[in-house]
This record gives structure tokens, C-alpha cells and sequence, in this order.
């Protein structure tokens, strides 16, 4: 017998029509999912009645997968094939994650993401990320009865380009049909019905488990920009824990403790945190190893004290972020409260006195971000038509530009467009004689190209030569629904063309998702094999090729020794291509390109001396790997 | 006749009536459609219409337009869990027979 949900009025869906969605809160330390039933937005609870499913993914050696509560037993256990907080490495090479040093994984390094080796192979963080997604998936489709529509999956505001890519791609790989990404903060704010609400500035407040986030958004005719962000990434409900477990050692003058005491001793101080929250008074008692007795009380006051520094620790990116958006606290219309850790009471007193209001707290402050991404999902479904005049424009959370000369960055749309949205502006050569122009796409905020991320290179070639500054490139940036960008160049006198789209240097293409799908289906693995090699045979042509031109034309700027050490190099790489060991290929082509880094150089110094002669600068970098 | 609500049903209605902000309660109906030729409806009321008949059961305002009564009297709503699944059921006498999902029904 089927099970109903009531509609809104002259809304009933047919039978086996429902349109099924789902709002997933993707996060660092915990995943949920939500739906809108009844009209009413609520968390989907697993077998047990959990909302939560903790994002930690653990592989074993027989190449199953352990989600949740399972693996999160198992990371002291297996701490090297139990991936937690991959939330962290997601878009993100090995140099941009911070105290890499601290955590027990075996990485990857490669170009692009960062992967993770395991028991199962190597794994990208898309992949580990996918683990968590199909959970939440199954969980829902077992709720709902029935194949889903879609989602609409939260990511942090400040999230760039490839982060946004890589949980997409994470998505897809789940099976997932993605509605929207939503920010955060929006979807919080969603969840309190905001989106309805006067126009006006509101702060999002997301103490989680271990970071720490900030948001100023602005409601404008329905659409929330975001105005700042800020936080700490490294502070959360777990620093409070510890504060507690650092007092309580020092009450009862324990020595250093064993691990498994440690671990007990640690849930007693988050009990007593959680208890705290409606009580003025909590008990914390354990039986150690050794049979020693731990008894204390907690008073709310003493808590508050311990802990004062840590809360004032997530009031100083506040002041920042208000900062940032040349605002004042009496500017701020609404705080929404988001994260367990924003139910103790001294982090409420704090924001509230800042603010000089009370935070919003009526949702459950775990759940608010999921219930905001259900509604909105339901949505996106068209499951609400009419009177609702929701307006569902985004906005692009950073600023999308070029780099030009001297590496610095020229925006050509700014943060906070709505999209979809096209944008052009005009380029013009520098040198005399300049007969091809590389576009190098970045998106960030900074002023200089190094400190923004870099999208996509591409050239434009077949230039007219001209004095500088005479031809005219009309350089456009087309951004869609999706948020994803596309470039195009052209020289208006002659109309040569050129184009990109953008596939952010870490996210992973078509082809890319396509072959990890087969991945997955056994008797499509050797397939797959065969096409990465084929690709690196390829790539290794192409470098022996330009290094013979380079030769060719520039061998004169080699001595001998150092001539022939490249030509050795180029028959190592020739000899490793003609075999079938792709990492063999790919240390061929690493020592290559170290091999022909001076004579590059030299070329590049020969090319500038050619270009003040007017010549080509086109050619420059040519011998350099990509 | 007419139709009754489970205190359980009844408890939900009034929940979603409050978290909705508006309206005075369900109606229930059926229409041609689906693959054993009629199918449910189960709405929120705004509005009386003028052929509508108004019940009262456990609390909450139960709404049926005339021609759907016939199929629906004596039915009564209930609100179950099966598994990870939740919602309202209609155990209704006058259904023959139904689609395997009883989504869709005939008299």
C-alpha cells in the first residue's frame, strides 16, 4: 500500500509521478540528507533513526567500502585506509592542504588533485566523496520509495571553481542528477524562510565539529550574494571537548592517560558539553584502567570560562568578515545560528551581544543546512508552483579574470554576477610583431595571478603583425546555469578565433568521470587501462617531437656534454613509450622535461633578444613541458 | 458514513497545518487516472468549494468534494511507517482492487 504526502491545494502529483528530491549538507565531519514531506522540510533518518551519517569512508583490502558509522569505529583502527574529513582535500592539490605531515594517509602526489592510496587502489578525493553521496542516495531512495529527481548538494561560500567542479563530479559519479550546488550560508538561510523575508544583511554563524565558518549575505529581490566570508578552519565543537579533557586532567591530577583511556575519558568531556547546553550542572565520572576513579562537576560557569578564549577566537574572523562588507553590527538584519557546537550557551550570549539580537535557533542546528537544500530542491522540482515568487538566480562566488602582463590579474566578471552571465573586454598586443597571445584564466580576488587559482591556458595564434597595442582581441566569458565558464578570443581586424571551456585544472573531465565509471564495472577495467596508456604514449610523442624541433633549430645554444644529454634523455622516453608501463612512461617524461629545463631557459632568452628585433614571441616556451 | 482520521493521521495533519503557517484543513478526493483507473488526492484546504462536504474527525477538518464521496465513505486515514518510509495511508472498504504500488485503485 502506497504511502501519501499531502500536496498543496490543485497539486497532486498523478500516480508514480512524484517528483522525488533531496538536499544534501555535504560536510567536513558529518553528511545529511532532507526532503520536503507534507510540505514540510525534514531530515531523512537512517535504519537506526540517525539524521547524521559521519563522512568518513574506510576501504578494505577486498575492495568494499565501509560509510559512516561503521568506518568511524574502525579510524583508530585503521587509521591509513579510513579517510575522514575528505571534504578538506576536495579540488585541492597536495601543497594547498595544510598539515599534510599530520595525517596518516599514503598520498598521491599527481598534477591536478591530490589522491589518497588505499587498500582499494588509488583513490581521488572525487571518488571517497562519491562513497558518502551514494550512501545518502540509498538511504533516501529507500525513504521515498522511488528513483530520485534530484539534489541540491551545500558546499562552503568560499569554495572556488574546481572545489565546485570536484563535488559535482563527486555527484555524478554517485549517480547523483545535481539541481544546484547551494552555498552554506544560503541554504541555512533558506531553511529560516529568510528568502521570504524583508530585503536586508544577515550573518551566518557555522560552528561545526571542527570548523569554523562565518557569512554576510545580502538579500536583494530574492538573491543572496554573499557579501564576506571568513573563519577558521582548524577550530570547532571538538576544541571545547578538549578544553573540558585538559580541565579534567587538571581537577584530578591525572598523569598522562593511555589511548583507550584518553578516548573514554574524551566522550565523558563531550557528554558533559552536551549536557551543559540545558542544564546548569554536569557530572563527569570514569572508571579508568587502572581503577582509578574520576568524579567531577562542571558548572555552566566554569565551562564558560575555560572556553572563553576559543569563543573569542570565532569572534575575531566575525569582525573581519563584518569588516570586509564595510559593515557594522547594527547593520546585520538576522543571525542564523548553523552547527551542534552553536548550541552551547556562552557561544549564543557571545553573538547575541555582538550583534546586540538574538540568533536564530529554533532549527535544529545540525540539520538547518540539509532542511535548506531540500527546500529548495523541492523546488528546483517544480514540486511549488505559483504564488511563491522565488527568484533562483546564483551568483558566482569569486571573480573570473585574465592575467596580464607583469602577472597581474584583470577581472572580467566580478564575484557576486548572477548567472548565467556573458562578459567581454578588450586586449591588445605588447610587443611589435606579436603574432600570438596565451590567455590564462584565473579566478580569485588578489590582485596578482600567483596568489588567485588558475583555471584553464589557452592561445590565440595568427595575429597579423602589428605595432603593439594595434591589434584589438575581444577576450568574452560566458558563464551558464551551472556556473561553468567558457572563454573565447578573436582579433577583430582579421576574426581569427580561438576558445575554451573551462574545465578547471582539477576537476576531471568527461572522459575522466566516464573511465572511473567503467572503473568500477570489473570487466571494463582493462579497457580503461589501455586508454590511459595510450594517453601517456601520445603525451610522449608530443614532448620527443617539440624537443627534436627545439634541437633542430637551437641545438647551437647546447654545449656538446649537455646536447647529448637530452638526446639520451629523448631515447629513454622513446624507448619507455614503446613499452606498456604508463609510470614508467611518466618518470620518462619527468626526466625530460628536468633534462631540457636550462636549454629552455636559453631559448627564451635567445626568443626576448629575437622579439626586440621585432620578431615572433609566439614560439616562446615551447621546449617547456605543459 | 463519512470518513475518519486515525489519532495518529490527525496529529500529523495538525502539525503540517501549523509548520505550513495556513489553511483549514485536508481534503481528500479522487480523480480519474493511473493504471487501475482512479487515483487519490490528499491536499491541503484553503478554500470550501460550494459542492464540498465538510467532516470532522479527531480534531481536524476533513473536506470531500461530493462526486469523490461515494468511492471515499466509510475510509478511514491513517499515518504509518514502513521502514525508512512514512506517510498516509487510505484504508479504504470500497477499493476492488489496486495497482501493485496502490497508488491507483478501482471501485
Amino acid at each position: 500500500m502506497a504511502l501519501f504526502q499531502i500536496a498543496e491545494p490543485g497539486e497532486s502529483a498523478a500516480p508514480h509521478e512524484h517528483k522525488l528530491a533531496i538536499g544534501i549538507d555535504l560536510g567536513t565531519t558529518n553528511s545529511l540528507v532532507a526532503t520536503v514531506r507534507s510540505g514540510l522540510a525534514v531530515c531523512l533518518n537512517d535504519e537506526q533513526g540517525r539524521p547524521l551519517l559521519p563522512s568518513v569512508v574506510r576501504y578494505h583490502a577486498d575492495a568494499s567500502v565501509e560509510v559512516g558509522y561503521a568506518a568511524q569505529v574502525n579510524q583508530a583502527v585503521d587509521p591509513r585506509h579510513t579517510i575522514v574529513s575528505v571534504k578538506r582535500f576536495m579540488g585541492r592539490g597536495l601543497k594547498d592542504i595544510a598539515h599534510v605531515e599530520a595525517m596518516p594517509y599514503d598520498f598521491v602526489e599527481t598534477p591536478g588533485m591530490v589522491k589518497l592510496r588505499t587498500h582499494a587502489g588509488v583513490k581521488t578525493p572525487v571518488e571517497i566523496s562519491a562513497e558518502i553521496l551514494k550512501s545518502l542516495k540509498s538511504r533516501a531512495e529507500a525513504a521515498l520509495g522511488g528513483d530520485l529527481l534530484g539534489a541540491v548538494i551545500t558546499i562552503p561560500a568560499y569554495f572556488d571553481d574546481a572545489q565546485r567542479q570536484a563535488t559535482k563530479d563527486a555527484a555524478r559519479l554517485a549517480g547523483l542528477n545535481v539541481l544546484r550546488l547551494l552555498n552554506e550560508p544560503t541554504a541555512a538561510a533558506i531553511a529560516y524562510g529568510l528568502d521570504n523575508a524583508a530585503e536586508g544583511v544577515y550573518a551566518v554563524y557555522d560552528l561545526g565539529g571542527g570548523t569554523f565558518d562565518i557569512s554576510i549575505l545580502r538579500l536583494t529581490k530574492g538573491v543572496f550574494e554573499v557579501m564576506a566570508t571568513g573563519g577558521d578552519s582548524a577550530l570547532g565543537g571538538d576544541d571545547f571537548d578538549h578544553r573540558i579533557y585538559c580541565w579534567v586532567l587538571e581537577q584530578a591530577n591525572l598523569q598522562p592517560l593511555a589511548p583507550e583511556d584518553a578516548r573514554l575519558l574524551m566522550m565523558r568531556c563531550r557528554e558533559a558539553k552536551e549536557f551543559l547546553t540545558l542544564h546548569p550542572e554536569a557530572p563527569i565520572t570514569a572508571r579508568l584502567a587502572s581503577g582509578e576513579m574520576v568524579d567531577l562537576k562542571l558548572d555552566v560557569a566554569t565551562f564558560a570560562e575555560i572556553t572563553r578564549t576559543l569563543v573569542s577566537k570565532t569572534m575575531q574572523p566575525v569582525k573581519r568578515a563584518l569588516r570586509d562588507a564595510a559593515l557594522r553590527p547594527d547593520d546585520i538584519k538576522g543571525v542564523v545560528m548553523v552547527g551542534g557546537a552553536t548550541r552551547m550557551p556562552q557561544i549564543q550570549k557571545a553573538v547575541g551581544d555582538f550583534f546586540r539580537q538574538e540568533p536564530l535557533t529554533n532549527l535544529d542546528p545540525d540539520k538547518v543546512v540539509a532542511l535548506g537544500a531540500a527546500t529548495q530542491a523541492n523546488l528546483l522540482a517544480g514540486n511549488k508552483t505559483g504564488k511563491d515568487d522565488w527568484l533562483l538566480l546564483d551568483v558566482i562566488p569569486l571573480s573570473l579574470g585574465l592575467e596580464t602582463m607583469g602577472g597581474l590579474t584583470e577581472k572580467v566578471i566580478a564575484r557576486n554576477s548572477t548567472i548565467p552571465t556573458a562578459r567581454a573586454q578588450e586586449f591588445t598586443t605588447f610587443k611589435d610583431g606579436q603574432t600570438a597571445m596565451s590567455i590564462h584564466v584565473v579566478q580569485g580576488e588578489r590582485e596578482m595571478v600567483a596568489d588567485c587559482r588558475s583555471l584553464a591556458r589557452f592561445e590565440l595564434r595568427g595575429i597579423p603583425p602589428m605595432v603593439a597595442g594595434a591589434a584589438r582581441i575581444r577576450v568574452t566569458f560566458q558563464v551558464d546555469a551551472d556556473g561553468l565558464l567558457s572563454v573565447a578570443a578573436r582579433e577583430q581586424t582579421t576574426g581569427v578565433e580561438s576558445s575554451v571551456t573551462v574545465k578547471p585544472s582539477y576537476g576531471l573531465s568527461d572522459e575522466e568521470i566516464a573511465g572511473m565509471l567503467q572503473d568500477s564495472l570489473a570487466h571494463a577495467r582493462d579497457d580503461a587501462m589501455t586508454r590511459a596508456l595510450r594517453e601517456a604514449q601520445v603525451e610522449a610523442e608530443r614532448m620527443i617531437e617539440a624537443t627534436e624541433a627545439a634541437l633542430a633549430e637551437d641545438a647551437g645554444l647546447l654545449a656538446a656534454a649537455e646536447e647529448e644529454k637530452i638526446r639520451a634523455g629523448i631515447a629513454r622516453l622513446r624507448a619507455a613509450a614503446a613499452g606498456d608501463n604508463r609510470r614508467a612512461i611518466n618518470i620518462a617524461m619527468d626526466d625530460l622535461g628536468f633534462e631540457t629545463q636550462e636549454f629552455a631557459h636559453r631559448r627564451m632568452d635567445q626568443s626576448i633578444k629575437k622579439v626586440l628585433a621585432g620578431r615572433k614571441v609566439g614560439e616562446i616556451g615551447m621546449g617547456e613541458e605543459e | 458514513m463519512g470518513i475518519t482520521l486515525t489519532d495518529n493521521a490527525a496529529k500529523h495533519v495538525n502539525n503540517y497545518l501549523t509548520k505550513r503557517g495556513k489553511g483549514i484543513g485536508l481534503r481528500l478526493g479522487v480523480r480519474t487516472s493511473g493504471c487501475s483507473g482512479m487515483a487519490y488526492k490528499l491536499e491541503f484546504v484553503d478554500a470550501v468549494n460550494e459542492d464540498d462536504l465538510v467532516f470532522e474527525s479527531a480534531g481536524v477538518k476533513v473536506v470531500v468534494d461530493a462526486k469523490s464521496l461515494p468511492y471515499l465513505d466509510g475510509m478511514e486515514l491513517d499515518f504509518a511507517r514502513e521502514g525508512l518510509k512514512e506517510g498516509f495511508k487510505f484504508n479504504n472498504p470500497n477499493v476492488k482492487d489496486q495497482c501493485g504500488c496502490g497508488e491507483s485503485f478501482n471501485v
